[in-house]
């Protein structure tokens, strides 16, 4: 090989290796270990996303149940630690994993582009005159790069628009869920920008719940063919789940007809809390 | 597969011409006409030969044994590693798989672990140093030991054979949107690991190998383009089997554990 250009070298690393940090850190500083990373916060994340999911279709039993379901994730944890403890230790949890699966994909793609640099090419990321017809990757794995800093974006414009309620204004009313939802998801732009994130979503889990198997190294021949089974159906369970609240508030299902209660009624909302203890 | 014999097409070749690593490259387009019996190589050879008599430089490729174990050539194929047939290394590929009038574009196999020495030629002693990191197993060369004295259980023996077909070609790396090396590796690692001789270095091996692969390689997000590309189609299971033997090698107490 050398001998061609007349003259002896060694192809420099891409990415020289630097001391190694102490245990378990050094698990991070491998792209093996990051990768085990992002297999084990994306999976953390979609437990996260289904519970959600699966939490929020009390919407459909009314403002009551609704108000039932948000007070007692703010009791979890009974009388054991103050109110809202356990909570905030679950969201302190959940951006932890956020921050390290973005943190791991960025620095990991930014790693894959370095090694794919230089070596002739014309112009712009790796590429071949030839034309790539992609024989093995998916769509939703080649997307990846794409659909995620969708979620990314996503995701802070649904804390800003239901936790935070910066876009309601004076509509949004702290303490009532099924108030706000309906208030947010029935305006038809906002329905339209849940439906695009949450497909988004999905095409992103489908290829995420898929590819953790292989980079957690968790491969049986036995299980192997179910691993692209299972993947379609939390994608696709996650999918229809969470398209339901926009595309149902848009058909009227989540609206303030069968009220009884008075929106208004912020502190403690004693009458959605009588209402649900009837229940 | 065409029927007649000796039949003779006429091809417009779009080849990568590179005069040195740091040159800049260009595509060169020629016109051949090749006989379908021809390999692919062959049909190179023809080009250079006219290119010599016509007082031109030719061609710089590589090539070996042509009959596909030897991993020295390869060469990107009208956007395919080692061209258009699967399993099939660029030397077994015959011009019968491409029609009369086809346009075939010829490029080296690119990633900055590779990088162009001339023309289709690319430098991929990365894949030695990775070698030289761990694959390979420690024995007493002195007096041979008695190969039967080793019992290797049949599924051992087969998977590790099928990793072991991995002919070091390098167009896993190619293929891979990532320019990662983790089919290579995994094949060499999964080979040693899964084999009693392998045993006694399985984890020293798998993390030295991992660890000079990520200097020069991508990071795998499992697209699985090199399966696919691969000449001796090795498994993407590989590729499991190593990221699970790394995470053990760093967390596992490897003093008690009677392995190094």
């Amino acid at each position: 090989m050398a001998q061609t250009t007349g003259q002896r070298y060694r192809v420099a690393p891409v990415r020289p290796r630097g001391r190694e940090w102490p245990f378990p850190l050094n698990l991070y500083q491998s792209a093996v270990g990051r990768k085990w990373v992002m297999a084990v916060t994306g999976l953390g994340l979609i437990g996260f996303v289904l519970i959600h999911m699966i939490g929020n279709l009390h919407v459909y039993e009314g403002p009551a149940r609704m108000y039932e379901y948000a007070e007692s994730l703010r009791s979890l944890g009974g009388g054991l630690v103050p109110q809202g403890t356990v909570l905030w230790l679950l969201r302190l949890g959940l951006l932890s994993m956020f921050v390290l699966h973005l943190h791991s994909a960025i620095t990991l793609s930014r790693m894959s582009g370095n090694a794919s640099e230089k070596a002739g090419r014309i112009s712009g990321a790796k590429k071949y005159e030839g034309g790539r017809d992609h024989l093995a990757a998916t769509y939703a794995s080649r997307t990846m790069r794409w659909t995620g800093p969708i979620i990314a974006l996503f995701i802070l414009y649904h804390l800003a628009d239901l936790t935070w309620g910066w876009w309601l204004g004076d509509d949004f009313v702290a303490g009532d869920p099924y108030h706000n939802v309906s208030e947010s998801l029935g305006n038809l732009p906002v329905a339209v920008l849940y439906v695009v994130a949450n497909i988004a979503l999905a095409w992103h889990i489908f290829h995420g719940a898929w590819s953790m198997f292989q980079s957690l190294g968790v491969n049986n021949p036995r299980y192997n063919h179910l691993r692209r089974a299972l993947a379609t159906g939390v994608a696709g369970l996650i999918l229809v789940g969470n398209l339901s609240f926009p595309l149902l508030a848009q058909a009227g299902l989540i609206d303030e007809d069968g009220r009884t209660c008075p929106v208004g009624e912020v502190q403690g909302n004693a009458c959605l809390a009588d209402q649900a203890s009837d229940h | 597969m065409s029927e007649g014999h000796g039949e003779t097409i006429n091809v417009t070749l779009k080849v990568w011409r590179q005069d040195g690593p740091d040159a800049t490259g260009r595509f060169e387009v020629h016109h051949q006409a090749i006989s379908t019996d021809a390999s692919f190589l062959e049909m190179l050879d023809v080009l250079n030969e006219q290119l010599n008599e016509a007082g031109l430089e030719p061609v710089a490729f590589e090539s070996d044994c042509r009959e596909g174990i030897c991993g020295t050539c390869g060469v990107m194929i009208n956007g395919r590693a080692h061209g258009p047939q699967r399993a099939t290394a660029t030397c077994q590929l015959h011009m019968r798989e491409f029609r009369d009038g086809d346009e075939i574009v010829i490029e080296p196999f690119r990633a900055a672990g590779f990088p162009v020495v001339r023309d289709l030629a690319v430098d991929r002693s990365p894949l030695d140093r990775i070698i030289e990191a761990g694959g390979f197993i420690s024995v007493n060369t002195g007096a041979a030991a008695e190969a039967n004295l080793t019992p290797v259980p049949k599924e051992a023996a087969d998977q590790a054979f099928d990793a072991a077909a991995c002919i070091g070609c390098g167009a896993c790396v190619a293929a891979c949107p990532n320019s990662a090396a983790q089919l290579f590796t995994s094949a060499k690692v999964g080979h040693l690991g899964l084999l009693p001789q392998g045993q006694a270095e399985r984890w020293s091996r798998t993390e030295s190998m991992v660890e000079a692969m990520e200097e020069f390689f991508g990071s795998c997000t499992n697209h699985g383009e090199c399966s696919e590309a691969c000449p001796k189609e090795i498994s993407l299971d590989f590729i499991a089997l190593m990221n699970r033997d790394y995470m053990k090698a760093k967390i596992r107490n490897r003093s008690l554990a009677g392995q190094h």
